[in-house]
């Protein structure tokens, strides 16, 4: 299949499609999930069936219907972390392309020393300042991956801002936060989609790994990490209680990974194997 | 040249250092919040008198100006002194060093899984371009990125320590409780390991010198072994280091998964209590630990290959 001339790969058309499909099911959860997810209506943990397709938990929810509102936090989460590294971080890697000198190098050397350990650290940390909640790893998850969104765009600047045009416009005396927003800034579109892609499924997937550590959304929030968490209790007994929110962030989570990858092969070959 | 590259790195390493330690630090200290309000807003915020509280910020510290506090914290990480856990009134750093070797234990067994099935797969994805096994190398790694970690974890235990009873479902008892866990660490990094060998190896395959040992005769294993996988293996080395930090990360949920004593579980209770000694002295050893490791790797590399000995760092 083409669209506007480019060929379609098999992993983007599988990733948007999956993608999508949630972001309906999130939009369209009171239509789509059988149950209320807050209330008991079932005896506890029966295993699924016709009626219960993921069976109950120890509530007596429908785990069906949890998953189904659990797209909403999750999606809600990956366009909020997402939304807040990329901005930050852009706003810092344009800068510090755009002027270099002295405040590239101070920006970058703290931009390094917060890639230098683990982004979940630096999520922890956030967090252990803030306090538990869903929205604060929303924050915590976002402020983590500011330094790879810096790295990047800066990147992509250092070679826009040699460009004659760039020369031209300064010559002409347009102002720089002018030629920032104007002329260098369309040009780190393609490669901040492509990271935002694979941002937004790590973001969840992260997001949800804290709310199983209980540092983020809290009972009764049908929330698939905090599922996740509370039918690990119950693993031997009662499989389903944990197994298929699970199955709900891999499922996301590689959708965006084909769509991310497929994206890059697809927009800029130069990216590729990055 | 060495010596030069050496102190670079050593350098290098000391400002990002400092810059983990203020920025640990800065967040800590300077959100909005008062520490002592929020250590105290559990069950027990209504029985403390403000005198209490005051005095509580006094011995904490918590009166002096911000650069006084970050000075003494900085002084005391110097010197191995990181302060008292707020909750278990303990050293931070005996609490540490308590269940250091358990996530020891748990990081070295993921990087051995990580490393045998991913250069396994690698190198036979590289001889066999094409075959189920380079199709499987992709979907380990692809498997690597999409799965949630805590959920690989479960999905073992239900598997191996439920549905077939081969081994302990959770604890820290013996070598068999580690084998799930570390196997759950271990493919998470695998498919990295793996494309990397693999993409590493194909290019080696076709250097000048790969094709002399051919045109010398010398069989398949040691043209293969000797002389290529040898210098595929250099980059495969160099993010061992990053899978490192992996593992770290790695451990805050899979020791929570499996019932574990480690750090990163001591790290998740730390932040649940509030305990903000704590919090800072785990998230700076897992930082240095982390930043220790990589200087060792690239050292390793550099020793092992004179491209890099020899040039400046960057």
């Amino acid at each position: 299949m083409t669209v506007a001339g480019r060929t379609l790969t098999p992993g983007f058309i599988a990733g948007s499609c999956i993608l999508a499909g949630w972001v309906l099911l999130a939009i369209f959860a009171a239509l789509g999930s059988p149950h209320d997810p807050l209330v008991t209506v079932s005896g506890a943990r029966e295993a699924p069936s016709a009626e219960f397709w993921f069976g109950t938990d120890r509530l007596g929810r429908d785990v069906f219907s949890r998953v189904i509102y659990g797209a909403r936090v999750s999606l809600i989460l990956g366009f909020i972390s997402v939304a807040i590294g990329s901005v930050l971080g852009s706003a810092l890697g344009l800068v510090s392309g755009y002027y270099r000198g002295a405040v590239d190098t101070v920006l970058m050397r703290i931009v390094d020393a917060m890639l230098a350990f683990p982004g979940i650290l630096l999520a922890l940390v956030v967090i252990a300042a803030l306090g538990p909640s869903i929205t604060n790893v929303m924050v915590a998850v976002g402020v983590s991956t500011i330094p790879r969104y810096a790295r990047l765009v800066r990147g992509t600047v250092l070679t826009v801002r040699e460009q004659e045009y760039i020369d031209a416009a300064r010559l002409l005396g347009v102002p720089d936060l002018r030629i920032i927003l104007r002329h260098v800034l369309p040009n780190t579109a393609i490669p901040l989609l492509v990271l935002s892609t694979l941002e937004f499924g790590h973001a969840i997937s992260v997001g949800a790994g804290l709310s199983f550590l209980g540092l983020g959304a809290q009972p009764p929030t049908p929330e698939w990490g905090l599922m996740v968490a509370v039918g690990r209790d119950v693993l031997g007994r009662a499989w389903w209680i944990s197994t298929f929110p699970g199955l709900a962030i891999f499922t996301v989570v590689m959708a965006t990974n084909l769509l991310g990858d497929s994206l890059q092969e697809m927009l800029d070959p130069r990216l590729k194997g990055r | 040249m060495f010596a030069n590259y050496l102190a670079g790195r050593i350098a290098q390493l000391g400002i990002v250092l400092l810059l983990v330690s203020v920025a640990v630090f800065s967040i800590m200290h300077a959100l909005p919040g008062d520490p002592v309000q929020l250590m105290l807003s559990g069950a027990e915020s209504g029985s403390v008198t403000p005198e209490r509280q005051e005095q509580l910020r006094e011995e904490m510290g918590l009166n002096d100006p911000l650069h006084v506090q970050y000075g003494r914290f900085l002084r005391g990480a110097v010197t191995a002194d990181l302060g008292t856990s707020v909750r278990l009134r303990q050293p931070v750093l005996d609490l540490i060093l308590d269940r250091l070797g358990s996530t020891l234990a748990l990081s070295l067994g993921g990087i051995l899984f990580a490393v045998i099935i991913g250069v396994t797969t690698g190198v036979m994805a590289a001889l066999k371009q094409g075959s189920w096994i380079d199709g499987f190398s992709r979907v380990l790694a692809y498997a690597g990125v999409s799965l949630p970690l805590f959920w690989l974890g479960l999905l073992l235990i239900l598997v191996f320590a439920f549905w077939l009873p081969w081994f302990p479902p959770a604890g820290s008892a013996g070598l068999r409780s580690l084998v799930l866990p570390s196997l759950s660490l271990g493919l998470l990094s695998a498919g990295v390991i793996a494309r990397l060998t693999r993409a590493s190896l194909l290019e080696v395959l076709v250097e000048d010198y790969v094709r002399a040992a051919w045109a010398k005769g010398l069989p398949r294993r040691i043209v293969y072994l000797r002389h290529a996988l040898r210098n595929a293996f250099l980059p495969v080395l160099t993010i061992l280091g990053l899978q490192f930090g992996a593992m770290l990360a790695g451990a805050v949920v899979t020791e929570t998964v499996f019932s574990r004593p480690g750090l990163g579980r001591l790290v998740v209770s730390a932040i649940l209590w509030k305990d903000y000694p704590l919090v800072q002295g785990i998230v700076l050893f897992m930082a240095t630990a982390y930043v220790l490791v990589n200087l060792l790797v690239d050292l390793l590399a550099a020793w092992l290959d004179p491209r890099i000995r020899d040039a400046t760092p960057a």
